[in-house]
């Protein structure tokens, strides 16, 4: 008998898609607001909805080194069209829910083309532009938007025509958990195909990319529409859960609360999305009940501590714990 | 053997008033190995940033094989088969060596587009990379992360980069730099046992492996091709002497 003390290439790329005991103890955690904080479902349908806002941020910060301070513009694009079809009488939420992503892809995709050119600091420039012209537009088109109003009567119809959206957020937060599972395992799926390969390698070394023949502008411009696609999907679940919209979805401070999340939470790990919006959105819960007029004192330092105590986020810090722990005897 | 695989006519490029490639004319017959020397500052990388597309030249005009791929993004002459390598490695730290060339050998089976399949699935595509891993005695480092390889295993792993693309022309910007002596000779013989199907292009500053692998030697000064030969042409002429021992104009 033969030991194989080297895995082969294949036993070794299978075993990064494992799914791991930590993952599946995750999502077993996110059903325990049912039962410990019933009075809580209604924030945790927001935390929900966010986070899968976040993760979309994740996929090209942190999978393409693609840093935006405009991603609230397809959140808002996604809230708009979800809350519009309600108000123009089609309040069925999953086809609400598609068309709001096919709205923010197809948004998405338009402003690709701009931002697959640049990087860096221009790339946060353009991106800030982009949610604020787009906020502005929306502000200004008050006979459509409410403008700063926001969007009057929306009413959602019950899930599959029998769950009602209750006053508790039962079905809400079932409703946003579920999508954002879904678009979980797709997003899992993409990072671990041969494009989430090519993504890696562009956050790697982008400057390389074309010179082992990859079309990085389409690379980019494939990611970006998909990332939009998700955020709109989030701000769909976002106005159907709480049936408003008003323009704070699209707003300079939302794409800047995105991205304080996934930098607490980790950037290019998946999770660290989902993890950032939960500690994010509970903390300022929690200090908001303390002290409703300085609560972003609290988060300003919890931001600072974390880059500085814990650089890889959160997350990055627990996985170096654990390894630690895996090393000591 | 009489096909050529690349000629470059009439390249000009300039940086305000610094001339870097004046009236550069290149042909290369399919096959040939080819040495690309010169002192310092001559446009030798230039010259290659100028071939594969990383630069646009002046003026002047770039064939692969019988085809104008002047007007062409750098991707998509490596796709056609012209592949480069760097002098400075330019590689993807936190890649495994194997996902590395794996990302290579996709891009060029036109499959890194494909979002909904996992990699698992692309068994060819990894085989194939492993293989190249193999042929460059790189297996055994293959899921080790490329930054934590030694430097001269990641020189390696520049060239089974640009070997994953299938190259018809391969330009090898100083493959050896920084690689002591008697490493490099083993990453020149890697390079000499390349497929005879493969043009290959070196820039090199060691005149011991450049007479030893190359087939042909071009010397550049100044921006100019100051001459073109075999290695014993190279060696004897007076002019490639003059530039070398320092007694020649100023570049």
């Amino acid at each position: 008998m033969t030991i194989q003390t080297i895995a082969g290439p294949h036993d070794y790329l299978r075993a990064q898609l494992r799914w791991r005991w930590s993952e599946i103890a995750f999502w077993l955690a996110t059903l325990l607001p049912f039962v410990l904080a019933p009075n809580y479902l209604v924030l945790a349908s927001q935390v929900a909805s966010t986070a899968l806002f976040a993760l979309s941020l994740d996929l090209i910060l942190g999978f393409c080194g693609i840093i935006s301070l405009g991603h609230a513009a397809y959140f808002g694009v996604g809230a708009y069209t979800a809350g519009l079809l309600s108000t123009w009488g089609w309040g069925e939420p999953l086809s609400g829910l598609l068309l709001a992503g096919l709205a923010a892809g197809f948004f998405g995709y338009l402003t690709s083309f701009i931002i697959a050119r640049f990087r860096h600091l221009a790339l946060i420039m353009i991106t800030l532009g982009l949610g604020l012209l787009l906020q502005e537009a929306a502000n200004s088109a008050s006979f459509i938007t409410g403008g700063f109003d926001g969007l009057q009567g929306i009413h959602t119809w019950p899930i599959f025509a029998k769950f009602d959206f209750d006053l508790y957020g039962y079905t809400a937060y079932s409703y946003a958990l579920a999508v954002l599972f879904l678009i979980f395992l797709l997003a899992r799926r993409i990072i671990h195909s041969p494009f989430g390969l090519a993504l890696r390698g562009i956050r790697e070394n982008a400057q390389r990319m074309p010179a082992i023949g990859a079309p990085l502008h389409s690379h980019i411009r494939t990611i970006y529409t998909i990332a939009a696609t998700i955020a709109g999907i989030a701000g769909a679940v976002l106005a159907q859960t709480t049936e408003t919209v008003s323009l704070e979805a699209l707003g300079f401070q939302r794409s800047a609360d995105v991205l304080v999340m996934l930098i607490l939470g980790g950037t290019g790990r998946l999770y660290g999305g989902l993890i950032g919006a939960a500690v994010y959105m509970v903390a300022r819960d929690q200090f908001s009940g303390l002290n409703p007029q300085y609560w972003y004192f609290w988060i300003g330092l919890l931001l600072i501590g974390v880059v500085m105590f814990l650089p890889n986020g959160i997350l990055g810090g627990l996985s170096l714990l654990t390894r630690r722990a895996r090393a000591a005897p | 053997m009489s096909e050529t695989a690349l000629t470059a006519r009439g390249l000009n490029k300039s940086f305000g008033s610094l001339i870097v490639a004046a009236d550069v004319e290149l042909t290369l017959p399919a096959g040939v190995r080819y040495a690309l020397i010169g002192p310092n500052g001559a446009g030798k990388t230039t010259l290659i940033n100028l071939i594969t597309g990383m630069l646009q030249p002046d003026a002047g005009r770039i064939f692969l094989g019988p085809a104008d791929i002047t007007a062409l993004p750098p991707y998509q002459r490596v796709r056609l088969g012209l592949t480069r390598t760097y002098q400075i490695n330019s590689l993807f730290p936190h890649l495994t060596a194997l996902e590395a060339v794996t990302l290579a050998v996709c891009e060029r089976r036109r499959v890194a587009q494909t979002w909904w399949r996992q990699l698992t699935a692309y068994r060819h595509e990894i085989d194939e990379a492993y293989d190249i891993l193999a042929a460059l005695m790189l297996n055994s480092a293959c899921h080790r992360v490329t930054r934590e390889l030694p430097y001269g295993q990641q020189r390696l792993l520049e060239i089974a980069l640009a070997l994953a693309t299938k190259p018809k022309v391969l330009l090898l910007d100083e493959p050896a730099a920084g690689v002591p002596r008697d490493e490099s000779k083993d990453l020149f013989a890697a390079i000499a046992g390349l497929s005879r199907d493969i043009t290959v292009l070196f820039i090199e500053h060691d005149m011991d492996l450049v007479f030893r692998f190359a087939s042909r030697v071009i010397v550049m000064v100044g921006g100019r091709v100051l001459v073109e030969g075999t290695p014993a042409e190279i060696a004897s002429d007076p002019r490639v002497r003059a530039v070398y021992l320092g007694k020649g104009r100023a570049p």
